[in-house]
């Protein structure tokens, strides 16, 4: 494989050999040492036209572990700032010699656009609404972790689905695994279209988080992307929480020791409350170190290898 | 994803006319005589970590380990090396398949390490096993312990502790088949 666009393009042998790679990173992890050769002389370019916590700097940790060269850009304090186009900004970083390209942009789609520019590997990192494949793999890495196979294991994703590339990312890597899935939203954040999609692609929807938690083997919160967001979705922060945030009395509803993901950053209080979070089943941490693993395991087989 | 390839893969077409140098009784015998070989040098099993390098340096340590627990009544440290990560060819090749790193619990710092593999060839693997294993700790010794050494070296590297030297020609091929892998126990040169 060239690219890691979509989960679309990965089929299920592919994924069983990343994540068989990542539990081999994963002991890197705890290594005094953190570091392997196995990507030394390739230069890795994070392009991060979003802001980012843990997605840009576990890709950067992630190929530095691998002991290729990463350097950051940003749109911010880019040229892009000065009004250079995509096209331009990326043939630019490519002209240096690039190997891996990882990108994350605003607009949907826009990965599969570079990839057609350039001769790097791109790794979509997040382009808009549309996807989100590392943190799909990293959360299915995760809950494979605690449940073991996923084959017919309830998995509830709930919240803010319209602007969530990580909900689309989700369903279809955990479906490929086997798993059920049911996405849970208020009627304004379900994606419009979703039911002929949930019907082709075999998952559930669902207006009523508590008729759900009560089957679920694994939850998973999204966040509410205010930033995405241009009107009114919900009357109220408060009205968001009681309909659909992960409160005390909903923790109460879970069957013991199911494992509760948030693809991070949380809004602690409103769509997961603190009890939730900081509760022992929470997975929220682990996700992270998982998606370090994750995206060793992407950059060494997008990578390591002969040109394609 | 790339198709990943695995090492040493035995040929199994039928045209291949296959001569058994070692069969099961041989190896057991080798495993044996090495395990001896290897108390012998280290006075005794203390400070002791065998490590397998994948694929059958694995059983091949884990044998051997069973062998001196057998003689000195008293368990062996060991352990799995793999060492895909470290290999020079990485690159002329298709992305290869990592394997599991394990060590024993009390790691390799100011241990004997005796890295055990099934055959002694270029030697690569082993340049690749000692970079691993700088990254890992650091041992008081490295030894080699291998099956089978059939020369043409392209490194200077060398075993401790051999099996049996088995002078081949360079477009010959060494089968090591062992049973936990491959269902039966024997050394085949074709």
């Amino acid at each position: 494989m060239k690219h890691l666009l979509s989960i679309d393009d990965l089929g299920t042998d592919d994924i069983a050999q990343l994540f068989e790679t990542a539990a081999d990173m994963h002991d890197v992890q705890s290594r005094e040492v953190k570091k392997l050769p196995a990507l030394r002389g390739r230069t890795v370019v994070n392009m991060f036209f979003e802001d980012s916590t843990r997605t840009r700097s576990s890709f950067e940790i992630a190929g530095k572990w691998l002991s290729a060269d990463v350097i950051n850009v940003s749109a911010k304090g880019s040229s892009t700032s000065k009004g250079e186009s995509l096209r331009d900004t990326v043939l630019t970083v490519c002209a240096m010699g690039v190997d891996g390209l990882v990108i994350r942009h605003p607009a949907s789609g826009a990965a599969v656009q570079v990839s057609e520019w350039v001769d790097a590997s791109v790794v979509n990192a997040g382009d808009g609404m549309h996807e989100h494949p590392t943190q799909a793999l990293l959360d299915a890495y995760t809950l494979q972790r605690h449940l073991g196979s996923l084959e017919g294991r309830h998995v509830a994703i709930i919240g803010d689905l319209t602007h969530s590339r990580v909900f689309r990312s989700n369903v279809q890597c955990l479906t490929k695994l086997g798993a059920r899935v049911t996405v849970v939203a208020p009627p304004t954040l379900m994606p419009s279209g979703v039911a002929s999609w949930s019907a082709a692609a075999g998952f559930e929807t669902s207006y009523d988080v508590d008729a759900v938690l009560p089957e679920a083997d694994a939850v998973m919160m999204l966040r509410v992307q205010r930033e995405r967001m241009s009107g009114a979705y919900f009357p109220s922060p408060r009205e968001y929480t009681v309909g659909y945030g992960l409160t005390r009395n909903r923790l109460a509803l879970l069957k013991p020791d199911v494992p509760i993901c948030h693809p991070g950053p949380m809004n602690r209080g409103l769509e997961i409350a603190a009890d939730a979070a900081d509760a022992a089943q929470s997975v929220v941490l682990e996700q992270v170190s998982s998606g370090l693993a994750i995206r060793m395991a992407v950059l060494y087989h997008l990578l390591a290898g002969e040109e394609a | 994803m790339p198709a990943t390839t695995s090492d040493n893969t035995p040929d199994t077409s039928p045209e291949r006319l296959d001569r058994t140098v070692l069969d099961a009784r041989d190896i057991s015998r080798a495993l044996t005589r090495i395990s001896h070989e290897l108390l012998e040098r280290n006075k005794g099993a203390t400070d002791l970590v065998l490590l397998g390098l994948h694929t059958r340096g694995v059983p091949l340590a884990r044998r051997i380990a069973d062998k001196i627990a057998a003689v000195e009544g008293a368990p062996v440290a060991v352990g799995e090396l793999d060492v895909t990560m470290y290999r020079d060819d990485l690159r002329s090749q298709p992305t290869r398949r990592a394997h599991k790193t394990a060590l024993p619990p009390g790691g390799i710092d100011r241990k004997v390490v005796v890295l055990v593999d099934d055959v002694l060839f270029s030697g690569r693997t082993i340049r690749a096993a000692l970079d691993a294993l700088a990254d890992l700790g650091r041992p008081s010794a490295v030894r080699l312990a291998v099956l089978v050494d059939r020369g043409h070296r392209e490194l200077p590297i060398r075993a401790d502790h051999v099996g049996k030297n088995l002078p081949s020609a360079l477009a010959e091929r060494v089968s090591v088949r062992l049973a936990e892998v491959d269902g039966t126990d024997e050394v085949t040169i074709s």
